[in-house]
């Protein structure tokens, strides 16, 4: 389990992260969700150490991470595994190099175990047979994948994805999805995603943070999120699901200028809403069907 | 001046919390062939031409016939062994491994390659950057050896050929008033110059922000500020250890 608590950070005096506070659980896949700019990524990076937060504590598992020893830390840090949004894949090794790197640097494996290891892990997310490829030889989605076996071959107990589905096609990004969750459940470890993807909301969130212009706007599970009454969280999903619901939206209201204008009178028209019968629909449901007249996001048809 | 505190930190954090023994030996042994063998060609090719042009150049200018032949092999050795070849051998270097140095580096931080080592809790100047430093330093004095060596066989070409002395005179002239501390001199400059090199175009590298453009910037800097110590740290030991 991981615990933040009252996390700041600015750059340049331009505050990035307001008091964020929260628990990711283990054994779960816990998202922090939010629009382009909104901190996640620097909240992920303040987690794992990367950028050092001007107020605030982490704690894995009881540990205090923030400001303590620099040999507590590292030993905190070899139990992280990190796939980082562009794969982050060392260019001068094969795959199995790569996967091999942290068990040659974190581990004292002999070298037979090693070896068994990285082709454990490799076989885990189905690249077998990639081993002696190079990272510039295989697709974006493979290298997410050797990411993932990276990142669990020296048997981390905390998995930290920046925006893991960045770049792939909603195929691939379902598999990424789906390969992050079974191993979160599988080895009973912390796994903390940055995503803005609500498939992934939808798929894999367990626990659901939101984040709005540095601030915790929201927390909760995939079940409620729905159900929120946050504006900018309903904003937010309306606006992910509005280009995959756009092509469905348009068969029932005509056009998609339609639909742009209704977007854009989204607030007088909310707030006819507001004086509707008191068994309207809740939440993000309730203004999907005041603002485009569709599905909510929700909806199976919507998140294909 | 900002930057050369950033710099002397850099520096500090490479001996801070390192990796073992073996796994330094062994990257240290992979740089020294990128960094070594790679650099031959080019240093073998400038080295001979420097040589031979140095060569019929004071041959053009020794005009007295006061002046025995055997003086322009002697000038030569001179120029060779105090300044042409630890200077601009490491002056070709700043361009070949400076850049490389830099542009890979680079490379390294804007795809997270960087802060991939780190979130595993490597010290990542300290594993990527201090092999290539020691690298450098334990391969520009080879590299200054064979300069100096092709440099003076180039000016035996040159002058033989051009008929401006005989062989005879111009081995004559490279065994005249040979001061053996000039060897000591020439490979203690290219060990500092290797240093500042290396040290230089890392730090340049390490500390890239931004994307493709501004690795390219890195690497320019590299180069540029890396010839520039180089120019001074020069002069700095010509004053110190002549």
């Amino acid at each position: 389990m991981i615990e933040i608590h009252n996390i700041h950070k600015s750059f340049n005096g331009v505050k990035v992260l307001n008091g964020i506070s929260g628990i990711f659980e283990t054994g779960k896949t816990n998202l922090l969700l939010g629009a382009s700019g909104t901190g996640k990524s620097v909240l992920l990076q303040c987690i794992v150490g990367l950028v050092k937060p001007d107020i605030g504590s982490i704690t894995y598992d009881g540990k205090v991470f923030t400001n303590n020893k620099l040999d507590l830390k590292q030993e905190i840090r070899r139990k992280i595994g990190m796939l980082f949004q562009g794969s982050a894949l060392f260019d001068s090794m094969t795959v199995e190099e790569n996967v091999e790197f942290p068990l040659r640097m974190l581990t004292s494996m002999s070298r037979g175990e090693r070896k068994d290891r990285v082709e454990f892990c490799l076989k885990r997310v189905g690249l077998e047979n990639a081993g002696k490829k190079m990272p510039s030889e295989i697709s974006g989605g493979m290298k997410k994948r050797v990411g993932i076996a990276r990142a669990i071959a020296p048997n981390s107990s905390y998995l930290f994805c920046d925006e893991p589905n960045s770049g792939l096609d909603p195929l691939t990004a379902i598999k990424i999805d789906e390969l992050i969750y079974e191993i979160t459940q599988e080895y009973d470890i912390t796994t903390v995603i940055v995503t803005h993807d609500m498939n992934s909301v939808m798929e894999i969130g367990d626990k659901i943070m939101f984040l709005h212009k540095g601030n915790k706007l929201w927390e909760g599970g995939r079940d409620n999120i729905m159900d929120t009454d946050v504006k900018e969280l309903q904003e937010f999903i309306f606006a992910s699901s509005l280009m995959k619901a756009a092509k469905k939206v348009e068969e029932e209201l005509g056009s998609l200028e339609d639909i742009t204008s209704i977007a854009d009178n989204n607030d007088e028209t909310a707030a006819k809403a507001e004086n509707n019968t008191p068994d309207s629909p809740k939440g993000t449901e309730r203004y999907l069907r005041t603002n485009a007249g569709g599905d909510p996001p929700g909806s199976p048809d919507m998140l294909v | 001046m900002k930057t050369f505190g950033r710099f002397l930190i850099f520096l500090k954090s490479l001996l801070v919390r390192g990796e073992s023994f073996r796994i330094l030996a062994n990257r240290t042994l992979d740089e020294a062939v990128l960094i070594g063998i790679n650099s031959i060609f080019i240093v073998g090719v400038v080295s001979t031409f420097i040589g031979a042009v140095t060569c019929v150049q004071v041959a053009y200018n020794l005009t007295s016939a006061f002046i025995p032949n055997s003086t322009i092999g002697f000038m030569v050795r001179e120029m060779t062994l105090l300044e042409l070849a630890p200077t601009i051998t490491s002056i070709v270097l700043a361009g070949k491994v400076g850049s490389n140095i830099a542009g890979g580096l680079g490379t390294m931080r804007i795809t997270e390659q960087v802060d991939a080592l780190e979130v595993m809790g490597i010290n990542s100047a300290s594993y990527l950057v201090l092999p290539k430093i020691i690298a450098s330093m334990l391969m520009f004095p080879l590299l200054v050896i064979l300069s100096m060596f092709l440099s003076i066989l180039g000016g035996y070409v040159a002058g033989s050929l051009s008929g401006a002395l005989t062989g005879q005179e111009y081995i004559d002239g490279i065994r005249q008033n040979f001061i053996p501390y000039n060897i000591v001199f020439a490979l203690i400059k290219s060990v500092v110059f290797a240093f500042l090199i290396s040290s230089i175009s890392s730090f340049q590298g390490y500390n890239t922000k931004g994307g493709a453009l501004e690795v390219g910037a890195a690497s320019t800097n590299a180069v540029t500020n890396s010839i520039i110590a180089v120019l001074i740290a020069d002069f700095i030991c010509a004053q110190v250890l002549l």
